[in-house]
């Protein structure tokens, strides 16, 4: 059965190379932004207005990203810890709490360069009401003014005209706010030009996760796509985004047409609907690629925006189309059931053989529910779903073992069923 | 006594998993029923419409979570999933349509899993009410909201609703509020002649009958309080917070009492006060219904306001109630409620306000630890 353990070495091309320049280079500007003097603005990454920022020359930070850094780099314990102390109860977000902890340490990033103050708090209420607790708080700390940039939950079929209107309109004051932060004032043909790069760069990230529509894929959209979405986010709107996306689709592109797949011997493509584990992250990775498992699209990548289904930026109507994307075109603000559909496109277009839900303890606008959703992936439509838990950030809820069992349970019913039964041999 | 009665009977009606009191109210008026899920919905925009609006808070611990369980992760507040059973278990036909509006992310997430199992049989309304009161936006966004939900109540019922009608409900929810602050007035004079579960109890009734009902039943009791014969305990008057939403045991508000602690504030269903004033009844009643939340909702860890924060209604409510000392007594897994208590509780450490946390779930059987820990917290202040 387990012909399949991962010994090749992971690719790494010029993608990867320019990927942590593009980082570290965030980094260091965060590291300098109090000396330099340039204004630096918390936002968080789900449907954001990122383009706005670029327009004006200011940094953004975004404390997730922070958060999920010291995860990933087996830092985030200790911070959580710290947080529990200050009074954070044991089910709260781990996101916030270890910002929170590690504001209290020193606030540094996992790199240990400095996250400067914020002069502008900018929360985009964008599905996760925990954005706004948490904006709170670094508010509560920090003392710096805090924007809270209301965008209403999709409720109908698509937002409405006024849903559309009050976006506008709150984004105009925005504007006002960062006018007055930055001394000057908003030059329109560079937002336009700003918003006509992150369209550049989108049309090129939804060609890339295209790619995965080829089997075997030449990347797994959900674990590369962590890598991806670092520059996407905090570089949409400026040329090095584009640049960046641009050398990756070619080389992805080259390896797709060489038949190159990111798995090798791709058995299983899978779509997965949660958070990565981030603590465990690659430990996560092999359990699944030691099956041949291959995911090929994945909901958790799209919670900055969904591009693959034809959204973009609209430079002739920058404001409208900034708010029609924080509004409908990324995951967290469109509702339960859209992301069904989301997950039954994905398996379709994708040729994908199953669902993998990762339920996270800290992130409820992902997880309440998921139980319903296995229920409509299983019985309705007769999708094998693997359903397991963990966490984003706190490493003390990933249980090695236990996520291991079933992981291979689920794998070796699915390969009995796709390769015996439906082959007709035993 | 009248309260007593009145008392054992309700108690027995708004912990029924059953609504019989729902569907012995629709039978005798042949109208319409819109539950809620907590909070802020409008009210006064229901009942204009001809249906009885009531409160949907969980199934306590009268009802065995079966089938629920599976639709959730672990990690997912007590309310929803009985909520949900509620549901899978058919015991909310007596409903037409339940309200929903953007509280925290479970709620939310469980708005859209009510559309998915049970329309259309059960209509499902879903409100974003405005977070950026700060914006002018904000006042203009949740009356084109208000008008949306009531074009589709009206879809419902077959009938169109005049301003007067709204003006007409919104006079007599103004009234009935007015009571209930006139209650809550009485209890933090008499604290000694009405405990917490009887004033839950009370409050919890207005959930299944209409405001004019519900107010009589108040005038009634307020005047039969008058009479109650008691004696003062040593105790400590404390202000009850963060059971906006999930709603704690009985038995855990009875071991409150029991363990020193005159109540003399809480957030328990909102109190069903919402707004701190009464809603304006010249104008447009929409306008006046939006404004009414912008401008005067009662503070809760779901409402943002940076113009009137949670820690300062907090801090308000302490001293005008006269109290001691809080008790935050928080769902497990209420994500918001446990975020505002960091911040509140370094509010009232600044303050120098005494406070204790009270973790609990509907389905809470053994009282006995959250007991010794109130008579701890009691005695440690009663005896400083």
């Amino acid at each position: 059965m387990m012909e399949n353990e991962v010994k090749e070495k992971a690719y790494h091309g010029q993608m990867h190379r320019i990927q942590k320049e593009l980082m570290m280079r965030w980094y260091s500007q965060l590291d300098q932004a109090e000396e330099t003097g340039t204004p630096v603005v918390y936002m968080m990454v789900s449907g954001n207005c990122v383009e706005l920022l670029h327009a004006f020359g200011v940094l953004p930070v975004y404390p997730e990203i922070n958060a999920l850094q010291l995860a990933i780099r087996n830092q985030s314990l200790p911070a959580l810890l710290k947080s529990e102390e200050i009074g954070y109860s044991s089910d709260n977000c781990g996101y916030v709490k270890a910002d929170m902890g590690s504001y209290a340490m020193g606030n540094k990033s996992s790199l240990a360069t400095k996250i400067p103050k914020p002069s502008l708090i900018l929360c985009n209420y964008v599905g996760c009401s925990t954005y706004i607790k948490w904006f709170e708080h670094i508010a509560d700390l920090t003392k710096a003014p805090l924007y809270m940039l209301d965008i209403p939950f999709v409720r109908e079929d698509e937002p409405s005209s006024h849903d559309i209107h009050y976006v506008v309109r709150q984004l105009h004051e925005v504007v006002e706010i960062l006018e007055k932060q930055t001394g000057r004032k908003l030059d329109w043909d560079h937002l336009r030009a700003t918003v006509k790069m992150a369209r550049q760069a989108e049309d090129l990230w939804s060609q890339v996760k295209h790619f995965a529509q080829h089997s075997p894929s030449p990347f797994d959209a959900y674990f590369d796509s962590t890598t991806l979405m670092g520059p996407l986010y905090v570089y949409r709107g400026t040329q090095d985004c584009v640049d960046f996306f641009r050398v990756t689709a070619n080389e992805l592109r080259e390896r797709m047409h060489n038949g190159v797949g990111v798995v090798p011997n791709e058995k299983f493509r899978i779509v997965v609907e949660g958070p990565p584990p981030y603590p465990h992250f690659r430990v996560f990775r092999e359990m699944l690629a030691r099956w041949g498992a291959c995911a090929v699209a994945s909901t958790y990548s799209t919670v900055g925006g969904i591009w693959e289904f034809g959204f973009r930026h609209d430079p002739n109507r920058p404001l409208e189309s900034i708010a029609e994307h924080m509004l409908n075109h990324n995951l967290a603000n469109r509702n339960f059931l859209q992301r069904y559909a989301q997950i039954k496109r994905y398996i379709e277009e994708y040729s994908a053989d199953a669902l993998v839900i990762h339920s996270v303890k800290s992130c409820r606008l992902f997880s309440a529910g998921q139980g319903d959703m296995r229920e409509y992936f299983t019985r309705d439509l007769g999708i094998p779903t693997l359903f397991v838990e963990s966490d984003l950030e706190d490493p003390r809820y990933f249980a090695p073992a236990q996520m291991r069992n079933r992981i291979d349970a689920f794998f070796e019913a699915l390969e009995h069923k796709k390769f015996y039964r439906q082959g007709g041999t035993a | 006594m009248f309260i007593d009665s009145v008392v054992d009977q309700w108690k027995e009606k708004t912990q029924d998993p059953a609504f019989a009191a729902v569907t012995e109210w629709k039978e005798r008026t042949g109208n319409k029923v819109a539950g809620y899920f907590p909070v802020y919905t409008p009210m006064e925009l229901i009942y204009a419409c001809g249906m009885l609006p009531v409160g949907l808070t969980g199934a306590g611990n009268k009802l065995e979570i079966i089938n629920a369980d599976a639709r959730f992760g672990s990690f997912i507040c007590s309310i929803a999933k009985s909520t949900m059973e509620l549901g899978m278990r058919n015991n909310l036909s007596p409903f037409d349509v339940i309200f929903f509006q953007s509280i925290c992310d479970t709620a939310r997430n469980l708005a859209f899993l009510f559309k998915r199992n049970f329309e259309p049989d059960l209509s499902i309304e879903y409100i974003h009410f405005p977070q950026n009161m700060d914006s002018a936006a904000a006042l203009e966004f949740l009356i084109t909201e208000y008008q949306r939900v009531l074009r589709k109540m009206e879809g419902l019922t077959g009938k169109i609703v005049e301003a007067e009608d709204i003006r007409r409900s919104i006079r007599l929810y103004n009234q009935n509020r007015a009571w209930i602050r006139e209650l809550n007035s009485f209890r933090q004079n008499h604290p000694q002649s009405i405990s917490a579960s009887e004033m839950y109890i009370l409050l919890k009734a207005g959930h299944f009958m209409s405001p004019e009902e519900h107010t009589v039943l108040l005038i009634h009791v307020l005047s039969d309080l008058q009479q109650r014969k008691v004696t003062m305990r040593d105790t400590i008057r404390v202000v009850l917070e963060g059971s906006f939403c999930e709603q704690p045991p009985l038995e855990l508000l009875q071991a409150l009492d029991e363990a020193g602690c005159y109540v003399v504030d809480d957030d328990l269903l909102l109190g069903r006060r919402w707004y701190e004033s009464d809603v304006a009844v010249t104008g447009d009643p929409i306008h006046a219904l939006a404004e009414a939340y912008i401008e005067k909702s009662v503070y809760s860890s779901v409402r943002h306001d940076m113009k009137r924060t949670r820690t300062e209604g907090l801090l308000k409510k302490v001293h005008a109630a006269n109290a001691d000392a809080v008790v935050f007594c928080i769902a497990k897994f209420c994500e918001p409620a446990f975020f505002d208590y960091v911040l509140l509780k370094g509010a009232l450490e600044r303050e120098q306000v005494p406070h204790l946390l009270v973790e609990f779930e509907e389905k809470m059987w053994t009282f006995e630890k959250a007991r010794t820990e109130i008579e701890t917290f009691v005695e440690s202040l009663l005896f400083d």
